[in-house]
């Protein structure tokens, strides 16, 4: 008898334990996961079509707006200094670079694999291009190039149209128009260099002709 | 009387009692070290997914960043998981035939998702989040090992509590620059001077109470 209750006990105990899963794999869902409820598995439901994100409606509409009364705009809807640009810098090497080359001329790692190439930042064309049209291009996509819309929030892509006129700038400007504070700067490395182990493949081959002075 | 015990039995006792309690201990260890074994983390274990996606190819060879495809690793809990758009940025163009490609095509057409088999996976009752450890200088590879050595992705670390707090106990060890974040080759030249001056600079503070993690 005492034998018997014993190995109940133990057989109890080996239940209880067994109940262990159910407290880490509980009846909620994670972020993407499988569903059996719904019919496409989706427990991340897609949004309505149509639907505007509120994030849109926090800031200034501006920050929307690639065309005002039929024409893109020349302005920026807000302001413009180094670190609005080195996050454009950041952001344009994550998610333009692999096509566009750090450079901008257009000869990413993945166009060197076979995606179209597209034009050189640096054609006339597209340095008299205003910003407007570029967080129209990011936001919509152009052609073969997708729409980033998904990938890039809309501060971001001001960012990056910040970003890209920099570097227009950059391949433009003649040393001798620096001053001799500037020139100092040349070759002492100012300018971070980009990071071994991602995209270290020969597409950030300087910024022009000043691409030694970028590169210390 | 005729003696019930021989001499010898003094010995046989006393390997009894010391035997008795190496057993117990010996159980004890083995079950803590099969508690931690790569059978038990599932660490290593390269998963079959239905498209064989490789990191060492994507981020090693192309030079994509990790942001490129895990889009909220820096501002949420979740780092996500691209959705089939993102692959068809590129691949409605380039490999478009490739067969390794036809889930992600079809995937595509069909507006259903790719059903990606979960390599990492807490238990529900352990609150995780991306955002702070990036944001605290926590670099991928300290967590997730060389993903971009990897063919198919596997779990590097073992994601059990003693883990999780080894770091939380001394995160100057391994703090990194927030630069180096998303380099997954980068090595500090002096981790003890950094870390102590980076735990400060960054504010970091050693975070072991239960409600940090179970909440
Ligand atoms: C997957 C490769 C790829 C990526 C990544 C990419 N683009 Fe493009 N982009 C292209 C291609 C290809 C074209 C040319 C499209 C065409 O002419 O059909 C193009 C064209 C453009 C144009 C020029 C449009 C014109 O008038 O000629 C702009 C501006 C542009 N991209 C900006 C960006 C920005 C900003 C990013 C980063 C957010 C980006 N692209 C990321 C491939 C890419
Ligand atoms: C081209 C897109 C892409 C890039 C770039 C990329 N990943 Fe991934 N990642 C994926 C996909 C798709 C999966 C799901 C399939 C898998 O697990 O291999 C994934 C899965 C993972 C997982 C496992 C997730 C799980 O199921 O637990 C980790 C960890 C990870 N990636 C880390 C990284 C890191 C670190 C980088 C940068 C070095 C990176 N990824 C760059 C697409 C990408
Ligand atoms: C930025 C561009 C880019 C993105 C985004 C991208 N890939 Fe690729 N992928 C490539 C390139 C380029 C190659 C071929 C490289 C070469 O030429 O060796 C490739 C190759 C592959 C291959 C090998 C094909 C074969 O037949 O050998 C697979 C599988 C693959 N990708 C899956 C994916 C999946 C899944 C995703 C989405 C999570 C993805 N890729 C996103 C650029 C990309
Ligand atoms: C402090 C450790 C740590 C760091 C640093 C870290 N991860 Fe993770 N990662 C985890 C853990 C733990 C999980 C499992 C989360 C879960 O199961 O809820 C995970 C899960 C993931 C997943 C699967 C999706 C998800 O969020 O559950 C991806 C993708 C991923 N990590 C990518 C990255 C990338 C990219 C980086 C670098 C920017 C990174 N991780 C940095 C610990 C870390
Ligand atoms: C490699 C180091 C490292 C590892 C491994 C690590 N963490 Fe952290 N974690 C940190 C640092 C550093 C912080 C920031 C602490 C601070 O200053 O508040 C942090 C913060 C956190 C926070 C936020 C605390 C808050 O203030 O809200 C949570 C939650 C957390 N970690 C959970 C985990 C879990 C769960 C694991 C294991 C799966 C884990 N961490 C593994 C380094 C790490
Ligand atoms: C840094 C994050 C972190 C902190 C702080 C933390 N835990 Fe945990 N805890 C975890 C993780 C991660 C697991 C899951 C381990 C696994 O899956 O093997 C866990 C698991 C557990 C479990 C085991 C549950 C089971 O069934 O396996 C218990 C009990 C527990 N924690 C209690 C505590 C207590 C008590 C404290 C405070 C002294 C604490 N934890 C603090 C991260 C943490």
């Amino acid at each position: 008898m005492r034998a018997l209750r014993f190995a109940l006990l133990i057989v109890a105990v080996l239940l209880a334990s067994a109940c262990r899963q159910d407290m880490h794999d509980a009846p909620r869902y994670e972020p993407l996961e499988y569903s059996v409820f719904f019919d496409d598995h989706r427990a991340a439901r897609p949004a309505v079509e149509n639907t505007v994100s509120r994030s849109a409606f926090g800031e200034s509409p501006l920050l929307l707006q690639a065309r005002r009364d039929g024409r893109f705009v020349k302005v920026f809807p807000f302001e413009i200094d180094e670190a609005v640009i080195r996050r454009g810098q950041e952001r344009y090497n994550i998610y333009c670079s692999p096509c566009h080359a750090r450079t901008g001329l257009g000869d990413g790692m993945i166009v060197r694999r076979g995606y179209p190439q597209p034009p050189s930042f640096h054609d006339q064309r597209l340095k008299e291009a205003a910003p407007g049209y570029f967080f129209h291009v990011i936001t919509n996509g152009f052609g073969v190039m997708p729409s980033y819309a998904a990938q890039v929030p809309l501060r971001d892509r001001w960012a990056i149209t910040a970003y890209i006129r920099a570097l227009q700038l950059s391949r433009s400007t003649q040393v001798s128009s620096l001053d001799s504070s500037e020139k100092s700067k040349i070759g002492k490395g100012d300018v971070r260099e980009p990071k071994a182990g991602h995209g270290g493949h020969g597409n950030n081959a300087g910024h022009g002709e000043s691409g030694e002075a970028s590169h210390g | 009387m005729a003696q019930v015990f021989k001499p010898a039995a003094n010995t046989i006792a006393k390997l009894a009692v010391f035997g008795g309690a190496f057993f117990l201990a010996l159980a004890v260890w083995s079950l803590n070290e099969f508690n931690r074994s790569q059978y038990m983390t599932r660490t290593k274990v390269a998963r079959e997914q239905p498209v064989p996606f490789s990191h060492k190819h994507h981020n090693a060879e192309l030079g994509i960043d990790c942001r490129y495809c895990h889009t909220s690793v820096e501002t949420s809990a979740f780092a996500g998981i691209p959705p089939t758009q993102t692959c068809m940025n590129c691949h409605s163009q380039i490999w478009k035939d490739s067969p390794m490609l036809e889930p992600v095509r079809a995937s595509f057409a069909s507006n259903r998702s790719l059903e990606w088999v979960r390599v990492h996976d807490l238990p529900d009752f352990v609150y995780f989040n991306h955002s702070i450890h990036i944001h605290k200088g926590i670099g991928c590879v300290s967590c997730h090992g060389r993903v971009d050595q990897m063919n198919l992705t596997w779990q590097q670390s073992p994601l059990q509590m003693e883990w999780c707090l080894n770091c939380h106990r001394n995160p100057a060890a391994a703090v990194r620059p927030r630069e180096e974040v998303f380099n997954m080759a980068w090595k500090a030249e002096n981790q003890e001077e950094l870390g102590a001056r980076l735990v400060k600079a960054y504010n970091i503070e050693s975070r072991d109470d239960c409600s940090v993690c179970h909440r």
